[in-house]
């Protein structure tokens, strides 16, 4: 590894509140969870953080719990548990596809949805399926605990509204009604990292979420109200196509990925359209 | 059990008393000169190297073919990642804190093959009256094929430890040619001091470790003479990726004569590969490249040119195929264009042209019954169940290719002589032991030599020893590359350990120890009698047999997102004789699965020079849901010259995946003629050649190509 | 940091943060689990931890404290998934093995085909082209899905 770890230290709360209050007194700490974004960055030199905190052994962070309509899912939840967790497969089973496919099962033991959004990388897998579902994040600090709904959550490139001394404690999924639907389009068939990723729910207005097609995973509106106003699906890709701001990087192109997320909309379209 | 039990050590697995780490500064430009060096951090406890520590007597050069490398960078830097200076540390931490400040004056670099004026070599094949073949052809089909870089991706990534030892050093390491690098230490250190390479148990090869360890031992020995102290270098998964050898990226440019009927009566090739800022093997690349060009096919008429270029990127190298998978790719893939044009099935169109026992190759060779054309393309079409499916392939979407191919074993031409490789069998006091240097890379070495000697002998396999591969202990067999390490080294030992056989009568080993004390016979590579090359012309033997291949691809187009999808992937190889079949189809199925990655998913992104893409989430290798049905049937038509008959193995298989999966992508209508096959790619070859040729081009080389305008080819 | 190393309690004085890789093999001098390439990429540094497979490459050492930490050193020398390993050649270089073994150990008794190669998407191995390490895998539980000439099995990942 890279990393000097002599110079480096790590911060080990017993409780979510004396986690919330070393974040008050310090907040450089960078928040370990599972570690499998740390230590990519620890192991290639390229993080810069010195002070860190380990949210590993917090178990309340880990919870998955129905509360009535609304799915409440621990920000330490990690993915495995999310594809094993009953209420996530009966309520948000795009939910357990998106698990499923980001990387093989060692990182699906470790990552976790809280580290995913946090991390706040375009291309985060579980990000798209979270903005169609309308999720809202909940943060907490020593003061006071506040919920931003994931559409207002992140303001450019792994940029978000999350104070240094905030940590995520959970992402509440409100009730879905339609069908679900999830598609990654990875670098190869498995331990890929995304070139396009969609998710979308159809609802009586669609509501679709794209990832790695701009810096920040995203919702498009225009493309929606189109659907939901009766367009052709033609002209639907059409709006997308202009609504989407792809690029060029090492792995794909932005041809590449605004056509293709015309291709994946409209099987989104074709897939959920004979449901009664 | 090493390998299962996690007892096997390989080159990070070693410790040594006092042991220093080691690490490489680097140049960050792709050409200019070094202005100044500073180091900036507390010396205390270090040792640095720079060229001024090559010792009196030696020279600062990596020596191989052509001793144009230098071992540290003096002024010049040719390439991004060119060594320039060593440091070494107690601990790991400081010495990865260090910074070294490199000051430079830079000059404008080449990065284009075609547009590059430095030619690394130049190479003509000539056969028969080539204007005279085309005038007797009814129809002309030209094209242009690319290939782009491939990285190995061994997983276990380069590392030595390099041990002063007493005026020299002992140089452990994962090495695939231990007097190759036993003599680039010697020639770098000069005089006569000691050098002692052992080769430690070694994560994967497959080229990529035949000659670029032997920059990393001269930076290890270094270290380890100016600090007296063991030093350990191993590099990291990205700084492997980014500095050391990649299979060269390929052009090429097919012109051929063809009656109506299909038989071709002129071929016309031209290659170029790049082979970045140093020569290093690229010379036999190329020939091996070259003499591959015209594939598997007879033809009395036929122009082979070649040239592989200085571009200022890192060095390209070894691997597995080494020259024959790119150009039998474009061999291939135009075999399928001349197919479509005559409207003539593709299998009957290679049935017609294959070489058969008595046909000339190329560069004249007449082959002989071990040739293996014909039956390795009717097994494989039917084993595949090819035409069945090929027929119902309208409703089942799915694409089928076929790819004809053969690879010759060992060096090239008179490159066994020269090697005089030898090897030895000794009779011990608990049974036999066989002493090579050849390497186990994974490919089976020590079982498959431990079993031809123990046949010839006449003992059981269990009574077999394999002396620890230490170039002060076994002769020098020649490097475990080229497809040889049966058929040349095998041979040898078959030979030893025949003449074991004939003086222990009927003792045993143990028995005839007890009587007569030690015996060890040692005996050279003959070449074959007949075999005649001439290295100027590139005229007669070039090799002195052939594996022959045919693989046929079932694949899937991905609608929404183009992606390839191989579904299964029929081998068949004509090996001459199995010594080992589940080692043998071992080496067919990895081939295959590597052959498969450089078709569709391995991808080298270019920017400035070096690689934009240098760590394995951006560089895929296949995981076990991107490998499809591997099918292997290996047949055996005996080369009478090899060990129980057999033929070399180990590079064959990799050359026919590629061309058979693109021809699978055409059989769906789609006009592909470069690999990697992303899916970015597929997507653009389903609408302009122009667009796919220039997105080839810029990632393999950061910019258009000179001289050949897009989609005219 | 005390936790469970193969079966015997380990006390380690280490960094919290550092790697649980470097701990088991500089540390510990367990030298059997492997570092491919230090983004969680290549499985090779696998390792399990209460019984789960987990990448040894990104895992602090705070991370198994107190758990039950399993390396291919755990498995001793004769394994029946070993011994199938090294029968089936489903080791060639070996330096995937360890990483492979422990999760092909975490699969379960008498995984399919398809199990089996969705469970080790997370493991690269450059040598065998996977088709060894089923047969290795499938010939411990008895299991072997039949592979036909003529058998169009369509999907390899359904």
């Amino acid at each position: 590894m890279r990393s000097a770890l002599s110079t480096r230290e790590m911060v080990r709360p017993r409780t979510v509140r004396d986690a919330l209050a070393a974040l008050r007194d310090d907040p450089t700490l960078q928040p370990i969870a599972g570690g499998t974004d740390v230590y990519v960055g620890l192991n290639f030199g390229t993080l810069p953080a010195m002070r860190f905190i380990d949210l590993w052994p917090l178990e309340p962070l880990r919870r998955i719990a129905p509360a009535g309509e609304v799915l409440s899912i621990g920000a330490l939840a990690s993915f495995s548990a999310i594809m094993r967790s009953r209420a996530v497969r009966s309520r948000l089973p795009m939910l357990v596809e998106a698990a499923g496919q980001i990387g093989g099962v060692q990182i699906q033991n470790r990552g976790t949805i809280g580290g995913n959004i946090a991390n706040g990388s375009p291309a985060g897998d579980t990000l798209p399926v979270l903005a169609a579902a309308e999720a809202i994040v909940v943060l907490r600090s020593a003061s006071e605990e506040r919920r931003v709904p994931l559409s207002r959550y992140y303001t450019g490139y792994r940029a978000s509204v999350r104070q240094p001394d905030e940590l995520i404690v959970a992402i509440e999924v409100p009730a879905q009604s339609g069908a679900q639907w999830f598609r990654k389009v990875g670098t190869r068939a498995a331990q890929a990292i995304s070139k396009i990723v969609m998710a979308a729910v159809r609802d009586a207005t669609p509501r679709i979420a794209i990832g790695s097609v701009g810096p920040t995973v995203v919702r498009v509106p225009r493309t929606e109200s189109a659907l939901a106003n009766g367009a052709s699906i033609d002209e639907a890709v059409r709006v997308l196509e202009q609504e989407i701001t792809p690029i060029d990087d090492v792995r794909s192109t932005a041809g590449y990925r605004r056509t293709v997320s015309g291709n994946l909309l409209r099987r989104f379209w074709a897939d959920t359209g004979a449901r009664p | 059990m090493g390998k299962a039990t996690g007892k096997a050590l390989y080159a990070d697995d070693l410790t040594f008393p006092g042991m220093l780490h080691g690490r490489t500064i680097r140049a960050t430009i792709p050409r200019g000169r070094i202005t100044g060096v500073r180091l900036d951090f507390d010396a205390a406890g270090f040792t640095v190297v720079d060229h001024r520590d090559i010792p009196d007597g030696g020279r600062n050069i990596v020596s191989l073919i052509v001793d144009d490398q230098p071992c540290l960078v003096e002024r010049e830097v040719r390439h991004v990642a060119e060594p320039v200076l060593l440091l070494a540390h107690e601990s790991r931490e400081a010495l990865l804190a260090a910074r070294v400040h490199l000051e430079y004056e830079e000059q404008p670099p080449v990065f284009d093959p075609l547009a590059s004026d430095a030619v690394l070599k130049e190479l003509l094949i000539e056969k028969g009256d080539l204007a005279r073949g085309f005038e007797r052809a009814d129809l002309v089909v030209e094209g242009t094929y690319r290939t782009g870089h491939q990285e190995h991706v061994y997983i276990e990534t380069n590392g030595v430890v390099a041990v002063p030892e007493r005026d020299g050093v002992a140089l452990y390491g994962s090495i695939q040619c231990p007097f190759y690098v036993d003599r680039a230490l010697r020639v770098m250190l000069g005089g006569s001091r000691h050098v002692r390479v052992v080769q430690t148990e070694t994560g994967g090869g497959f080229g990529g470790k035949e000659e670029y360890p032997s920059m990393l031992a001269c930076h290890a020995a270094l270290l380890a003479l100016k600090s007296q102290r063991p030093v350990k270098i191993i590099y990291d998964r990205v700084e492997d990726m980014l500095a050391t050898t990649k299979r060269h990226p390929s052009v090429i440019r097919h012109r051929t004569g063809l009656t109506k009927d299909g038989r071709i009566t002129a071929m016309d090739v031209d290659v170029v590969i790049d082979g970045g800022a140093y020569v290093t093997l690229s010379p036999v690349v190329l020939s091996r490249g070259g003499i591959h060009a015209a594939g598997p096919y007879r033809c009395a008429n036929t122009r082979i040119r070649g040239r592989a270029m200085f571009t200022n990127t890192p060095p390209n190298g070894a691997f597995r195929g080494f020259g024959a998978p790119q150009t039998q790719f474009a061999m291939e893939v135009h075999m399928e264009r001349i197919a479509e044009q005559l409207g003539m099935d593709p299998v009957q169109l290679r049935m017609k042209n294959a070489l058969r026992p008595g046909d000339t190759t190329a560069t004249g060779q007449t082959l002989a019954g071990d040739c293996s054309a014909q039956r390795v393309l009717r097994e494989a079409v039917k084993r595949s169940g090819y035409r069945r499916k090929k027929a119902r392939a309208g409703t089942s979407g799915r694409g089928f290719g076929v790819a004809l191919f053969y690879h010759g074993s060992g060096f090239t031409g008179s490159g066994e002589l020269k090697l005089a490789s030898r090897a030895a069998v000794e009779v011990t006091a608990t049974g036999v032991r066989l002493l090579v240097s050849s390497t186990e890379i994974g490919q089976g070495t020590r079982t498959m030599h431990a079993q031809i000697v123990a046949d010839a002998v006449g003992v059981p396999y269990e009574q077999v020893e394999v002396a620890p591969v230490d170039t002060s202990i076994v002769p020098d067999s020649g490097p475990t590359v080229a497809s040889r390490t049966c058929m040349v080294v095998g041979r040898i030992l078959e030979r030893c350990a025949r003449e074991v056989r004939e003086t222990l009568g009927d003792l045993t080993p143990q028995q005839y120890f007890a009587a007569h004390g030690p015996l060890r016979v040692e005996k050279q590579h003959e070449p074959p009698g007949w075999l005649t090359w001439d290295e100027e012309r590139y005229r007669g033997d070039a090799y002195a047999t052939y594996a022959w291949g045919c693989n046929v691809a079932e694949i899937e187009i991905q609608p929404d997102t183009y992606e390839i999808r191989p579904i299964r992937v029929t081998a068949v190889a004509d090996i001459g004789k199995a010594i080992h079949p589940a080692l043998a189809t071992g080496q067919v199925e990895g081939g295959t699965a590597q052959g498969i990655g450089f078709a569709t998913i391995e991808q080298v992104v270019m920017r400035n020079g070096a690689m934009a893409n240098a760590q394995l989430t951006n560089y895929t290798i296949p995981t076990t849901l991107d490998t499809p049905v591997i099918d292997v049937v290996l047949l055996e038509n005996p080369f009478p010259e090899g060990p129980f008959g057999a033929k070399g193995l180990g590079e064959l298989p990799i050359d026919g995946p590629a061309p058979a999966i693109v021809n699978a992508v055409r059989s769906l209508g789609i006009d592909l003629r470069e690999v990697p096959a992303t899916p970015e790619v597929v997507m653009l070859a389903a609408h302009s050649r122009a667009a796919v040729e220039q997105h080839h081009d810029l990632l393999t080389y950061g910019a258009a190509l000179s001289g050949v305008s897009p989609g005219t080819s | 940091m005390k936790f469970t190393l193969n079966g015997s309690e380990v006390t380690v004085e280490g960094h919290p943060m550092a790697r649980l890789l470097d701990v088991l093999r500089l540390d510990l001098g367990l030298t059997g689990t492997k570092e491919g390439c230090g983004e969680g990429e290549c499985g090779a540094c696998t390792v399990l931890v209460d019984g789960a497979p987990v990448c040894s490459c990104l895992e602090p050492l705070a991370h198994v404290e107190g758990r039950d930490v399993t390396t291919i050193e755990g498995l001793g020398d004769d394994h029946p998934l070993q011994r199938a390993f090294m029968q089936e050649i489903g080791a060639q270089c070996g330096i995937c093995t360890p990483g492979m073994v422990l999760t092909a150990l975490s699969l379960g008794p008498k995984p399919s085909l398809a199990r089996i190669r969705e469970g080790l998407a997370g493991n690269l191995c450059r040598c065998t082209g996977y088709e060894a390490i089923y047969r290795a895998i499938q010939s411990v539980s008895g299991e072997r899905d039949h592979r036909t000439p003529d058998a169009d099995t369509g999907d390899p990942r359904s």
